[in-house]
């Protein structure tokens, strides 16, 4: 008997040794609920975390673009709507975006800024023609944004003048390599002549087939946007963010701004739906534990009917009954997800030696975060305690005259 | 003996009743029963199967509460305790042995008798240790105090059962057929254990046996039948 422990904690102890199997059984059955519980939760948010990155790889996380011009109807002028007409046809750029850039780069939630002059082109090489997105960037600023000088596949990412970066889709589709020239048109028929100093891969098809970068001098000026940008990119230090800080952005300059949650909205709406389905997956087994752990107890405190009775016979308090019991369950709900931690552990690493890429690159990284080891554990053992509430308290009120003459 | 008028008695009933069920069902046991033990009687509760000799001894010990009339223990009332004064009352004043040893068999004889001591005090300590270790030395046990409650032959555990009564020095110590499992010798052995106890501590026994022979070899046999005390006799304990 360990001199420092309670009465309360002795009798717990010992009472679940003496009935060896039953507890054995109880903890293994936590043990398996934690277990699905903390593997559950690892895949998911390791899941998500790597649909999050692969889409976020060629999205800003905020995008500004000139306000929105609404068309007015009740406007009579003949000129103004030729004006619409016209302006419809051309880019629009952002008014004062050097001011613009140098406030936003004063927040601190902003991690990068890059202005961008992008807009429809071709691209012609012999007898291909190809329709493409022309990115005029400043690719120190750019890949703040987009990660694109880890993306290099050749060459690499320089955008001086009368060079350009393409993706290795419009390579293949051009025949273009390292070096050779691309001639760019626009449809204001402004044409440019580049070197292909670099190809990269987004791990997008489309984008890999389209985005062309280019310095931007010189989208600026085959686009006509002389001077100006088109929009501006932005990358966040948290992505959760994206959303309110893009309403902050346009209520204070006026911009159209666009987060990655509202751009691909279905997505992040599965991505939440996904989460709620597993809490209630998370729910139904927390609540199958609990059960299993009340029925063990119930019938422990009928079997125990007699020493119950014994013990309050000797001066026991109906207090120290229901903590003896009460403990049971967190004792039982501890070891369980100790043992349910170590399990999902063993689970997680057998997935990272099966699920893999077709080159043999692990699919994607997920660990055992040591939080989620923690809560586990505290959960469970509360979970064990409030489940052992009503057989403790049946203990508690247990009759000793009638325990004794059983 | 001391005195009667002028002690304190250990154990006083005044018109103790006890019926069960309620309404149509209801039904009394026991009729207004007035007992009086004073510090140091060695007692015998005898009568018939059904007479109320465990109902009695239940209501004695605390385990449950009277329908009617008073009970003091040591000179004081207990019919206004809740719960928690009648567990304290019952843990520090009085001592139960059973029939059926009730010992509890997860723990080892010497923690079974140290039992109502960590009970009482929250925590395990040398002290109730070594008392625990002494009162098994008196009641012959001295080898066994690591063994499990159900490695003991039945005698043994009574035994065990006994030095447990004893552990918070009781005023009262209440036996129920405390021989009745055992054979004549473990039985005579356990009766003698008893009495010696008596002797040495002046602790008041109060047994409820249906072997006549046991009872004669008390200083008082107080009588039931039906609920009622119906002879109450002093006298010399045959000599053993
Ligand atoms: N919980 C109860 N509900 C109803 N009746 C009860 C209850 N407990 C005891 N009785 C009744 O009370 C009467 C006295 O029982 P008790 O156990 O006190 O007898 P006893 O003298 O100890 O008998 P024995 O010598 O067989 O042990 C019996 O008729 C019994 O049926
Ligand atoms: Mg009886």
């Amino acid at each position: 008997m360990k001199s420092w422990m309670p009465f309360e904690w002795i009798a717990a102890i010992r009472f679940l040794r003496e009935g060896r199997m039953q507890s054995l059984l109880i903890i293994v059955g936590v043990g398996v609920g934690v277990a699905v519980i903390v593997f559950m939760s690892a895949l998911l948010s390791g899941l998500q975390a790597n649909l999050v990155k692969r889409t976020l790889s060629s999205q800003a996380h905020i995008v500004l673009l000139p306000p929105e011009e609404i068309a007015r109807p009740q406007s009579s002028a003949a000129g103004v709507a030729l004006r619409l007409q016209k302006q419809a046809q051309r880019l629009r750029s952002i008014d004062q975006w050097q001011q613009i850039q140098a406030r936003l780069e004063a927040l601190p939630e902003i991690a990068a800024i890059s202005p961008i002059a992008s807009g429809p082109a071709f691209v012609v090489r012999g007898d291909a023609n190809k329709a493409i997105t022309l990115l005029g960037i400043d690719p120190v600023r750019y890949s703040g944004v987009i990660a694109l000088p880890e993306r290099m596949v050749a060459g690499q990412l320089r955008v001086g003048a009368g060079e350009a970066v393409i993706g290795i889709e419009l390579a293949k589709d051009l025949g273009a390599d390292i070096g050779d020239k691309i001639r760019v048109t626009t449809a204001g028929d402004a044409t440019e002549t580049f070197t292909v100093t670099g190809l990269f891969d987004l791990g997008n098809k489309g984008v890999n087939a389209r985005n062309v970068y280019v310095s931007l001098r010189s989208a600026q000026s085959l686009l006509d946007l002389v001077g100006g940008v088109s929009s501006i990119d932005i990358s966040l230090h948290d992505i959760d963010e994206a959303e309110r800080l893009a309403s902050k952005i346009a209520a204070e300059t006026g911009l159209t701004a666009d987060s990655w949650i509202k751009t691909n909205a279905q997505f992040v709406t599965a991505l939440t739906s996904q989460r709620v389905s597993s809490n209630v997956i998370r729910f139904f087994i927390g609540l199958s534990v609990a059960f299993g752990i009340a029925s063990v107890l119930v019938v422990s405190v009928i079997q125990r009917a007699r020493e119950i009775g014994i013990l309050r016979a000797m001066g026991a308090s109906q207090g120290q009954m229901l903590r003896i019991f009460l403990l049971q369950g967190g004792i039982v709900g501890f070891f369980g997800s100790l043992l349910g931690s170590g399990l999902a552990w063993t689970f997680l690493m057998l997935w990272r030696l099966m699920a893999r890429n077709p080159d043999g690159t692990p699919m994607f990284i997920i660990g055992v975060d040591p939080w989620l080891v923690a809560i586990a554990a505290g959960g469970a053992s509360l979970v064990g305690i409030l489940s052992a509430l009503l057989p403790a308290r049946r203990a508690a009120r247990l009759d000793p005259v009638v325990a004794i003459r059983g | 003996m001391a005195d009667p008028v002028t002690t304190t008695p250990v154990l006083q009933l005044k018109n103790i009743r006890k019926s069960y069920g309620s309404g149509e069902t209801e039904s009394e046991i026991l009729h207004g029963i007035d007992l009086r033990l004073e510090r140091g009687e060695f007692a015998a509760l005898i009568g018939p199967s059904g007479s109320g000799k465990s109902t009695l001894l239940n209501l004695i010990g605390l385990l449950d509460r009277p329908s009617g009339g008073q009970l003091f223990i040591d000179g004081q009332e207990t019919g206004q305790l809740d719960d928690t004064g009648l567990t304290r009352l019952r843990g520090q004043r009085i001592g139960f042995v059973f029939q059926h040893h009730h010992l509890i068999p997860a723990f080892t004889a010497l923690e079974n008798v140290a039992m109502p001591l960590l009970v009482a005090r929250g925590r395990p300590d040398a002290d109730m240790f070594a008392q625990a270790g002494r009162l098994l030395d008196q009641v012959g046990l001295a080898e066994r105090k690591q063994n499990l409650a159900n490695q003991l032959s039945g005698g043994q555990q009574q035994r065990v059962a006994i030095a447990r009564a004893l552990a918070m020095s009781p005023s009262l110590v209440l036996a129920d057929e405390p021989t009745g499992n055992l054979d004549t010798h473990s039985a005579d052995d356990v009766f003698a254990l008893l009495r010696e106890v008596n002797t040495r501590l002046n602790t008041t026994f109060l047994i409820v046996t249906h072997d006549q022979r046991l009872a004669a070899r008390c200083d008082r046999i107080i009588e039931m039948v039906d609920g009622n005390i119906v002879a109450d006799r002093r006298h010399q304990a045959a000599t053993n």
